[in-house]
């Protein structure tokens, strides 16, 4: 029974298949919102940031493309893309770690010419630059890892190829987070995060490549340490900025490090830290249990992280088309909208803009000041009427990114004195 | 000859089983070890590199004294506790039934998961927790204590909390067998409670005291979540050492880890087995 079974099924599928391709090759240019990708299952993977239940349902009902998510701490995910290639179909991670994942071939590179929306994407994407007039930041920067020099590219180019690894989805600029009311003074500097004044009261994150930027911008700004490149340093950079931590770190200045997002939210909360570094959403969670807490925009700048889907090497046919369907469906505004209002950027700003009601537009968007009260997509009142963005607009923040997350050559050698480090 | 291969045949499923998911995979992780890796990948080789950064590191000493250090006073503290419950439960309480009912109260914590009696610890000891709070109500101090979260002392004490019950458990057990009779042959012989106690009690529960030491020592010389969650990640341990590497993909070096701990463990068993034959006391 069983075998015979399979056999009806695979010749429907067949057929199914076969009248696909028919229609495909028909009807070529305007692409209809999925007659034959209804029942098509895209399995997804990455960090919480994104991996959002909402977006699962809301393609359900717009493409009937069924998305399952799997939301993963930023190692884990590195760890998924780059050994696990048969787990997903969509790897949502972010644009430093393609630098690590794109060499495992677990990826293929996406055609621009099928993504609609490719000439609106914000040129930190193409170019590299936000506006013509801008200077990029040191780190990974996403164009220098965006694009590879054909279908089966194998390294990165820095011009606009056609081929992208990645397409961008979301990215923000981070900065400090503090809680306004348990310090009383301005904050301006990254030094702070090491001022004496709030021993035992600090964090920063124990995620090596993203903590590594946290130090250096510290480092940086203190005056201790002059980098060639933040994002790509020396042995010896590396050496000096872990001792300036590690002597920290023994005095007592750290109350913790936190490594999942929960874990941030809770300890800037229950007032155990009081200056940290943090996510952007981490900032909105806190707030929305009614406590003060400021992500603060700093003289020296902001540093800066983007995430992108990519698809998996194994894709093709009928998934390959749901999978380029719904990277269409994802920049078409939806989700950007649903992004922006929690504090993100969406890689296609335009058309989240008719997501956004004018009021959440001019806060998240242009800095103005509410007009109204702003509330997240889950309902929490986030700002009342007459408040205005920390950092201001989207040109002010992602026009001050300092640098980019990112890989460094020394990699290997920095997670050991990371580990030192936390050992210490 | 036949009585032979039904032997064979009756020892075969179990030992096919730990074959299969015991020994294979420390096969593996031996191999492994000396393996080379990249960034992104892992690559066959033979090389002690891993090995040899793993000794030159005076980090791994560190983390090593620190994981005996934290086995050694979890012990000790598990081990005065868990003896008093079971000589509480075993002497003291006098019915059945009632041994049962307090027995099974010892077990309800262990109801809800590992994770969440761990992190609940964490409002309660924080800066603003609970404790703290009382305490200050209470005049007895006036600054919350830092060190009560985050700290050597949080870990220590949710080892305790995690892992008192391995102990009490087959404490309990043997003294459940010990005769009565040779206790009240001692009272009779004119031993006082203490003179039972040293050399009638301790000395029957050896099996049970070193079951529960074996049991607490590897629990703790293996964990790393206690001590991540505890320490707000600022103590390490091995297990961290080795799940750092495991998360940024440094596989050879992480079972090279693993396998040091291993061995170190097994040596500790070893002498741990030296002092008391447990098949035989069994």
């Amino acid at each position: 029974m069983t075998t015979i079974s399979k056999i009806r099924y695979s010749r429907r599928a067949l057929l199914k298949t076969g009248g696909a391709a028919l229609a495909a090759s028909a009807l070529p240019a305007p692409m209809v919102w999925g007659q034959e990708t209804k029942n098509i299952t895209l399995r997804q993977f990455g960090t919480g940031v994104s991996n959002l239940n909402e977006v699962a349902t809301k393609v359900k009902e717009d493409l009937g493309i069924t998305l399952e998510m799997t939301a993963l701490d930023t190692d884990s995910v590195t760890q998924r893309a780059a050994t696990q290639p048969d787990s997903f179909d969509i790897a949502d991670i972010e644009y430093f770690v393609a630098k690590k994942v794109w060499p495992t071939g677990n990826l293929q590179a996406m055609d621009a010419t099928k993504i609609t929306n490719y000439d609106k994407i914000v040129g930190t994407f193409r170019s590299g630059k936000l506006t013509p007039e801008s200077t990029i930041a040191q780190g990974t920067a996403p164009h220098t890892v965006g694009f590879v020099e054909g279908p089966d590219g194998t390294s990165f180019v820095d011009n606009e190829s056609g081929w992208m690894t990645l397409i961008p989805t979301i990215y923000n600029a981070d900065t400090l987070g503090i809680r306004p009311d348990l310090i009383d003074r301005p904050i301006e500097s990254w030094t702070e995060l090491l001022n004496p004044e709030f021993k035992g009261k600090a964090s920063i994150l124990d995620i090596s490549s993203i903590g590594i930027m946290d130090m250096a911008m510290v480092c940086e700004a203190m005056g201790e340490i002059q980098y060639g490149d933040k994002g790509n340093m020396t042995r010896e950079e590396i050496d000096k900025t872990f001792a300036i931590f590690t002597e920290a770190k023994k005095n007592g200045q750290f109350r913790a490090f936190w490594k999942t997002f929960d874990e941030s939210v809770n300890l800037m909360a229950s007032g155990e830290v009081v200056i940290q570094s943090m996510w952007s959403p981490a900032i909105t969670a806190v707030r929305s249990r009614g406590i003060p807490c400021v992500y603060q925009p700093l003289k020296e700048g902001y540093r800066s992280w983007g995430g992108g889907i990519g698809l998996s090497a194994s894709l093709s046919g009928m998934e390959l088309d749901a999978a380029y369907e719904y990277i269409n469906w994802y920049l078409s505004g939806w989700v950007g909208g649903f992004l922006m209002r929690q504090g993100y950027y969406s890689a296609v700003p335009e058309t989240s803009k008719n997501f956004m009601s004018e009021n959440e537009w001019g806060y998240w968007f242009e800095g103005k000041e509410s007009t109204d009260v702003i509330t997240s997509p889950f309902g929490d009142k986030l700002a009342g009427a007459g408040e205005v963005r920390d950092g201001g607009s989207f040109y002010d923040r992602m026009g001050a990114v300092a640098c980019w997350n990112s890989v460094m050559q020394e990699n290997q050698y920095m997670v050991r004195k990371w580990n030192e480090f936390i050992a210490a | 000859m036949n009585k032979r291969i039904t032997a064979w045949l009756q020892a075969a499923p179990i030992a096919a089983v730990l074959l299969a998911f015991l020994v294979a995979p420390i096969i593996m992780i031996v191999i492994v070890s000396f393996w080379g890796a990249t960034e992104y990948s892992i690559y066959p080789a033979f090389i002690f590199d891993n090995y040899e950064f793993l000794f030159s590191s005076p980090v791994t000493y560190t983390v090593f004294f620190n994981t005996f250090k934290y086995a050694a006073i979890t012990w000790a503290l598990t081990l005065v506790i868990g003896f008093t419950v079971a000589y509480f439960l075993a002497f003291e309480v006098r019915t059945l039934k009632w041994q049962i009912a307090l027995f099974l109260l010892c077990t309800i914590p262990f109801w809800t998961s590992n994770i969440i009696r761990m992190i609940s610890w964490i409002p309660f000891l924080g800066r603003n927790g609970l404790a703290n709070s009382t305490l200050i109500s209470w005049g007895v101090i006036d600054e919350p204590l830092e060190w009560l979260l985050f700290s050597d002392f949080s870990v220590i004490l949710a080892f305790v909390h995690l892992y008192t019950l391995f102990m009490v458990v087959p404490i309990f057990n043997s003294m459940m067998r010990i005769d009565r009779s040779l206790i009240e042959a001692a009272r009779d012989g004119g031993a006082s409670g203490l003179q039972t106690l040293r050399h009638v009690i301790i000395p029957l529960c050896k099996p049970g005291i070193m079951i529960g030491t074996i049991f607490v020592t590897t629990l703790v010389m293996g964990d790393f979540i206690t001590v991540r969650f505890m320490s707000g990640s600022q103590r390490a341990n091995v297990g961290r050492l080795i799940s750092n590497d495991i998360s940024l993909l440094q596989y050879p070096s992480a079972s090279a880890t693993a396998v040091v701990l291993l061995i170190t463990v097994l040596i500790v068993i070893g002498l741990l087995l030296r002092l008391v034959d447990i098949r035989k006391e069994l």
